[in-house]
């Protein structure tokens, strides 16, 4: 998958994540700011990187302000994001590339 | 095709909007029978992508601890519905719930898409069932043929709203423009042997209305309320915990009728008086009832 | 070494301090000790005026100097003014390696951090900080260890000199030109000077600062002129508005309702709730909620409470103005209701001491058979921690939680499973600031858990079915399995802070946080 302009998924909210994604030309450069990052920062970056891995995003800037998301909504906010930034249209692939 | 769930207890079914994940990540602590995850009015239009991902992933991953998972999906009038219905069936749904549902045709085509899905996601032919939101005047007309339109169909649901704009009339909180839908819709599925669903009460301020109106529902025939905030919870419940007398009378119909079978005895009696086999169902009914009300301790 | 709770308390904290560790609750119980007495300046001179101009004049004439520990109370809670404006005053003297020694720090208090940081202020002595100061305290920056004391152990640790407080500040709502000073009345009005009673005898030095000037006598006085050296008469002592700040209106948060069902459930199926029993409850949502959960079962059953302690609010008075309670102790007022009470006959004031000091003959939460509190974290050995965030900086009090908690026969914490990502129920909390031991049941969103240490209590509510019981395992199984399992939070080696227990023993050390 590649990421032709930059998006926007998630809120601010509590238990919430806030993912900006953006092309990138460098691999996949992570950036992380979470109120829970001495506890949980390691499992984000994690989660974060495989779903990027499963969806193909080989190179992207992703900045992630985290404010205690649960990793199932982790997931959810990355793949919108990178669906809005490479402009996906049409059915969704679930159970494959999303899960 | 006959799914278990199909005839489940549901008192009380609770909306949730998937865009909130601090909404859906526990909402089972609450104890409602149903949640209803919403993709339609809730959602804002620009985040009706975001929505599905989160009801996805929540569906997959977060134990809902047995409270059934009904999503609601968009109306038939978007272009939105059908990949609507392959997110939650993907996701393990329990069942759809149907928006401004006018027709019984209206649940053939959501079912054919369901049935559609459950093949692409190899799901059991049969496993989600469906919910019908009437909320406008044809759509109560239509209640009986909606129905008896599908075998997947456990019940109606008064959308409130919708259903007093078309009506032209706002909304007083005595329930008198409610009062023909509600009659004519109870009476319909109770000859469709499906259930019937009460429309949700939002002034929150006003917890004394809403007690009020379950209790007229509950009296009316309704099988439960749509929820919309947690707090609403225990007052339904409480209103549809039977009393001890009713506990005691149906367990005993339940055991006479059991025991005088396995005889081959037809006639039955409860407390030196006659009672028809048309008393079973009523008393499985509150027997579920009182266990999901934490009051029952006997072994039924 | 290891103490009672597990914890490693290096030697070398326990040389510099000459504290012993922490060995469980009734390790002083009886034993016998001497009380120390402030070096006072006796006024027998009838021409003389307590009148000072300012805050200045005041610490002139009360010998103010480098190294000096000076106290203040915090009954103005987030609209106190005085502790900024006193150090305000000491840092422009120049005066450095401060300690202050306050029954509790808050978010007002941010001001002090560049004193930290510039060395006025080197050491702190509080039941707790939060905000920035915390924050300050967690990244190293204040010269000497903090101690973390409960409001019992601070009036402990002040009778038995192991604080001295050279010059106490004492925020009087209402004083006399002679130093008789009420907690009621005035601009600032918090209804009572409880925290403030032992500074005004351990003190060597008294400062009583008011904005409220009242003829001669001041009486019934709170603290009274043959403690108090003298008066200083500034515009403001604290902002009404923030002082009262615990008025809430009652919570519509269905979690903290379910939550508060259950505490009551715990309550009335548990044998002390019979008549006239004894209860203390916090501020919080669930607290206030529960206490009016509790008085319908009162008046259903015609129960009435004994005594009431704490912390007040308006749901406690309802309760005596209802005559659903005989009498009220109070040691602090967290909204105006609970002020403007205290003309009820039977809502009476009781100095720290009498409420919590575990080293006097017999303090009041010995008295207490329930007491309702919250935590931060508690883990699977009861412990609780109401001081460190899980992220390993400090950010809030102990209070009376260790006293009301050893003291009341049924301690229960309320505590929802996770706040957001963060499990609340957890293998080993952060920081201990109560021991395990005095934690009798925990209620959290998720179900009930009882100490295995209380089979009495367990036994009660199984019988009465009217929780749902898990044991603290699965509470914390539970969140695992939706959180995540928690890495362990870094921290530095350096000892930044020591909590002590009741009696003075360290219960455990705070660390500096690591950069990350």
């Amino acid at each position: 998958m590649k990421i032709l302009k930059s998006a926007v998924a998630g809120t601010l909210e509590s238990s919430d994540c806030m993912v900006t994604v953006e092309p990138g030309s460098n691999g996949i450069e992570f950036d992380l700011e979470s109120a829970v990052i001495r506890q949980y920062g390691k499992q984000i970056r994690k989660v974060t990187l495989e779903t990027l891995g499963r969806l193909g995003v080989r190179n992207a800037k992703v900045h992630m302000v985290d404010k205690g998301a649960l990793d199932c909504t982790i997931k959810a906010r990355v793949e919108c994001a990178c669906m809005r930034a490479s402009e996906h249209e049409g059915r969704i692939n679930w159970g494959g590339v999303i899960r | 095709m006959s799914n278990p769930n199909k005839y489940r207890l549901r008192r009380t079914m609770m909306f949730l909007n998937c865009q909130k994940p601090g909404l859906i990540k526990d909402p089972y602590v609450y104890k409602p029978d149903s949640i209803m995850l919403d993709l339609e009015d809730a959602v804002a239009e620009r985040e009706k992508d975001a929505a599905r991902y989160s009801l996805y992933h929540a569906l997959k991953e977060i134990d809902y601890r047995g409270v059934e998972r009904v999503v609601r999906i968009n109306g038939l009038d978007t272009d939105l519905w059908r990949e609507d219905i392959r997110c939650a069936v993907a996701g393990g749904c329990d069942s759809i719930r149907i928006p401004k549902t006018e027709t019984a045709d209206d649940v053939r085509t959501v079912e054919y898409a369901i049935a559609e899905a459950e093949r692409e996601f190899r799901r059991p032919e049969g496993s989600v069932l469906i919910m019908a939101a009437l909320e406008s005047a044809r759509g109560v007309i239509n209640a009986m043929s909606i129905c008896d339109s599908s075998e997947r169909l456990f019940g109606i649901a008064l959308s409130g709203g919708d259903y007093s704009k078309d009506l032209q009339v706002s909304i007083s909180g005595t329930g008198v423009e409610f009062m023909g839908a509600r009659q004519h819709m109870i009476i319909a599925a109770r000859a469709a042997k499906v259930q019937c669903f009460d429309t949700v009460w939002t002034n929150l301020d006003d917890m004394e209305g809403f007690r009020k109106e379950v209790e007229t529902i509950h009296a009316m025939g309704f099988d439960g309320k749509s929820i919309v905030n947690p707090r609403q919870i225990p007052i339904v419940h409480k209103i549809y915990t039977p009393k001890e007398k009713e506990i005691i009378f149906a367990e005993k119909v339940i055991k006479e009728i059991d025991e005088k079978k396995a005889q081959g005895i037809g006639v039955f009696t409860v407390d030196g008086k006659m009672i028809d086999i048309a008393f079973y169902d009523g008393a499985k009914r509150t027997i579920a009832l009182a266990k999901a009300s934490g009051v029952y301790k006997g072994d039924l | 070494m290891i103490n009672a709770v597990g914890r490693e308390i290096p030697d070398e904290i326990l040389e510099i301090t000459g504290k012993e560790p922490f060995q469980g609750n009734y390790y002083r119980d009886d034993v016998p000790m001497t009380k120390i007495g402030p070096t006072i300046r006796p006024v027998m001179n009838n021409q003389k005026s307590k009148l000072v101009a300012n805050i200045r004049e005041a610490l002139i004439k009360c010998e103010a100097h480098d190294g000096m520990t000076v106290s203040f109370h915090h009954h103005f809670r987030d609209g106190d003014l005085i502790v900024n404006m006193v150090m305000k005053e000491i840092h422009d003297m120049g005066l450095k390696d401060i300690t202050i020694c306050a029954t509790s720090l808050g978010k007002a208090h941010a001001p002090l951090v560049p004193m930290i940081e510039d060395g006025t202020i080197t050491g702190i002595e509080s039941s707790g900080v939060r905000g920035a100061i915390g924050e300050a305290i967690s990244q190293g920056k204040l010269k000497k260890l903090a101690i973390m004391r409960s409001h019992g152990g601070r009036v402990r640790a002040l009778t038995t000199g192991e604080s001295h407080v050279d010059i106490a500040f004492i925020g009087a709502p209402t004083s006399d030109d002679y130093g008789n000073l009420r907690g009621i009345g005035g601009k600032a009005d918090c209804g009572v000077l409880s925290y403030a009673i032992v500074d005004g005898n351990h003190a060597d030095y008294c400062v009583a600062i008011t904005d409220c000037l009242v003829p001669y006598p001041n009486f019934p006085a709170h603290i009274a002129q043959t403690k108090v050296d003298y008066v200083c008469v500034v515009d403001e002592i604290g902002i009404p508005s923030k002082i009262a700040s615990g008025a809430a209106k009652p919570t519509t948060d269905q979690r903290k309702l379910l939550m508060a069902q259950y505490c009551t459930d715990v309550v009335v199926n548990t044998p002390w709730f019979k008549e006239g029993f004894s209860y203390q409850t916090g501020v919080g949502g669930a607290s206030i909620a529960s206490t009016q959960y509790l008085a319908e079962i009162m008046r259903e059953r015609n129960i009435h409470m004994g005594f009431g302690v704490g912390g007040l609010t308006k749901a406690m008075c309802q309760l005596l103005d209802d005559g659903m309670a005989r009498v009220l102790l109070d040691v602090q007022d967290f909204d105006l209701d609970a002020v403007k009470n205290l003309k009820n006959v039977n809502h009476h004031r009781i100095p720290a001491g009498v409420y919590a000091n575990p080293l006097n003959k017999g303090a009041v939460v010995n008295k207490l058979d329930y007491v309702v509190l919250a935590s931060l974290e508690v883990d699977v050995h009861f412990n609780c921690n109401v001081v460190v965030g899980s992220d390993g900086m400090i950010t809030g009090a102990q209070g009376g939680h260790p006293d009301t908690a050893q003291g009341a026969k049924c301690a229960i914490v309320i505590c929802p499973l996770m706040q957001g990502r963060i499990p609340a129920i957890c293998t080993d909390v952060t920081t201990v600031t109560t021991p395990g031991e005095s934690i009798d049941v925990v209620v959290t969103d998720y179900g009930v858990a009882v100490n295995p240490a209380r089979p009495d209590i367990l036994e009660a509510l199984k019988a009465a079915d009217c929780v749902p019981l898990k044991t603290i395992e699965e509470l914390r199984d539970i969140a695992y399995s939706i959180v995540g399992k928690p890495e362990k939070v870094e921290f530095e080696d350096r000892v930044v802070g020591i909590i002590e227990a009741r009696d003075g023993t360290i219960i455990d050390v705070v660390r500096q946080i690591k950069e990350i």
